[in-house]
């Protein structure tokens, strides 16, 4: 049976919706369950469910609707309205006592001191709001996506003018005076400032920088596109200049893809007069423009922070492109693993949530196997290109796997699918990242843990095992328990590495060994 | 206020949207505010189709 019920003018964020969606799915009798605000984004999921009924047609974006598929003999519409309605009931009490202001205005004078406002409304609403906040002075930081690029210049040059930050859109991490801000870790403050377009890879360098004992002044976000022609590096050369002049700050960090050639020399001409010392990940970009710029080019996101870290403590940054362990323990490492594969057990199934992560994944295994992906080295990649087996490396976090469904980072629901879907008795090697800190799920490690040693069961009655290689993106400050996280995922099998680096690098020396 | 002030402020945030953010900014004791945010009333499907009709009897 399928039915519907719409509630006018009641408004709740997407993320809180979908994961309230999930936990009504597992009720017994129920097939399938939307519940969101009536977007035509939802209008169009509920239409690609089947799941478009007459109590549809009307709902406008300020409603809100629940649609479902259930078996009516197991249960039935009320009893889901009255799950969805103690699901929400317990997250307002969580809320309850906490004045909201109604408008961002109202927010202005009923906060004293606001400096910084956080965005993460649909993007169409997002532009607006964050002109509102800039007029007023404040800070920006946009998490929404799907605003329009034009719209991104036109904030950004109002930003540059007034001399704020416009941190966004789609910017996924940053920590502005030791606090972090949607997707980051709970790193020690120090003298390192870093600022970064690329969200997962920034996380991975704060994340080793606190692991070495350093710590972060400032970690400013620009989000994906800010180094595009179209918007000349606006937030990264206003960032990069609020670092050089910063007194806390005594080395500065630069992540990102390899940015449109204009910018990238705007960029070098800044940092060229730099007092400071720059290390520049462009991941996969040109190393030698780097060094002609007089910066420090890297050879991976560990990489930067390591000498980030060495240049701090004036030491001589060197290329780190290997293990923390020995070669030796390795090279053991490596045959052993590669000794409990079966002659039929071929590919590598790569599935992460980090984009960065992923991206750092890609570019070095992709130069010598033949990745799929779906965001492939080159066009011949695609995923959509992959005929019957073959190698897969995936971005999870991407807009394709996300519909009507929370990132894989606040939950990890699509990878323990993607597990059951992809992995079976052809699997060689399994890699994955786990991204701990504010904004990712409880327990993410956990999720990978399961998903593993479920595989492993089904593989050994075939009389099979798999190979599981993982990194963990985590400090000890963070809300999960990293200690914890580690331990799940080895006692699963799991061989977590220092970096995602380091488990990539792993990856390829089995590859190698196992012929792949 | 300039970046580099910022800098030296304490940080006071307000969060539109995913009320997560909000509750990790409290929990970790920043002062904050969430605004009980809800699109404006110009995303209205309803008005839309109306002023469709309205126009269509013209």
């Amino acid at each position: 049976m399928i039915k519907a019920i719409v509630r006018e003018n009641a408004y709740y964020d997407s993320v809180t919706l979908m994961l309230i969606s999930r936990e009504m799915k597992k009720q017994e009798g129920v097939e399938e369950v939307l519940v969101g605000m009536g977007t035509d984004l939802n209008l169009d999921l509920v239409k690609m469910l089947d799941m478009f009924v007459s109590e549809l047609e009307q709902v406008t974006p300020n409603d809100l609707f629940i649609a479902a598929k259930f078996d009516e003999n197991l249960v039935s519409m009320d009893e889901l309205v009255a799950s969805f309605d103690e699901q929400i009931n317990s997250k307002k009490e969580a809320m309850s006592g906490d004045y909201q202001p109604p408008t961002l205005s109202s927010a202005i004078r009923h906060l004293a001191g606001a400096n910084l406002v956080q965005i993460s409304i649909p993007g169409q609403y997002a532009g607006q709001e964050a002109e509102t906040a800039l007029n007023e002075g404040l800070h920006v930081m946009m998490f929404s996506d799907n605003v329009p690029v034009e719209e991104e210049l036109k904030l950004k040059k109002m930003a540059v003018e007034k001399g704020l930050l416009m941190m966004g859109p789609d910017c996924g991490t940053a920590i502005i005076n030791g606090v972090p801000l949607c997707f980051a870790n709970a790193v020690r403050r120090g003298k390192i400032g870093l600022v970064g377009a690329s969200g997962t890879g920034t996380q991975e360098i704060t994340v080793i920088i606190h692991k070495s004992g350093e710590g972060l002044s400032q970690v400013i976000g620009t989000g994906g596109r800010d180094l595009r022609e179209e918007i000349g590096g606006l937030m990264m050369i206003q960032g990069i200049e609020a670092l050089i002049a910063d007194p806390e700050t005594e080395v500065i960090v630069l992540v990102s893809k390899p940015p449109a050639p204009s910018v990238e020399k705007k960029i070098y001409d800044l940092i060229k007069d730099s007092p400071k010392p720059v290390v520049i990940d462009f991941i996969g970009g040109d190393a030698e423009s780097v060094k002609k710029a007089g910066a420090i080019s890297c050879v991976s996101l560990e990489d930067a922070a390591k000498k980030a870290v060495a240049l701090l403590r004036k030491e001589t940054p060197v290329d780190f492109d290997g293990f923390d362990q020995s070669e030796e323990a390795i090279d053991a490492l490596v045959k052993a693993e590669v000794a409990k594969l079966k002659d039929d057990q071929k590919y590598l199934v790569a599935l992460f949530t980090g984009g960065t992560l992923t991206d750092e994944a890609i570019k070095y295994l992709g130069e010598d196997f033949p990745l799929y992906s779906n965001i492939p080295l080159t066009p011949d990649r695609a995923l959509s290109k992959r005929e019957g087996k073959g190698h897969i490396c995936l971005d999870l976090g991407e807009d394709e796997f996300t519909r009507g469904r929370p990132h894989p980072m606040i939950d990890p629901m699509t990878r323990t699918e993607f597990f059951k879907s992809h992995v079976d008795g052809t699997t060689a090697v399994i890699l994955a990242d786990v991204v701990l800190g504010y904004g990712s799920h409880e327990d993410p490690a956990g999720a990978v843990a399961d998903s593993i040693t479920e595989i492993k069961e089904a593989l050994k009655k075939e009389g099979k095992d798999v190979i599981a290689v993982a990194s963990v993106t985590g400090t000890d400050q963070d809300p999960q328990d990293l200690v914890k996280s580690t331990k799940d995922l080895e006692k699963a099998g799991v061989i977590v590495m220092p970096s995602n680096a380091q488990a990539v690098r792993l990856v390829h020396r089995i590859m190698t060994a196992a012929k792949l | 206020m300039s970046v580099n002030e910022l800098f030296t402020k304490e940080l006071v945030v307000i969060n539109m949207g995913l009320e997560s953010f909000y509750e990790d900014l409290k929990n970790q004791g920043v002062s904050t505010a969430h605004v009980q945010w809800k699109p404006a009333a110009g995303g209205d499907k309803k008005m839309s189709s109306l002023l469709g009709r309205l126009k269509g009897l013209k």
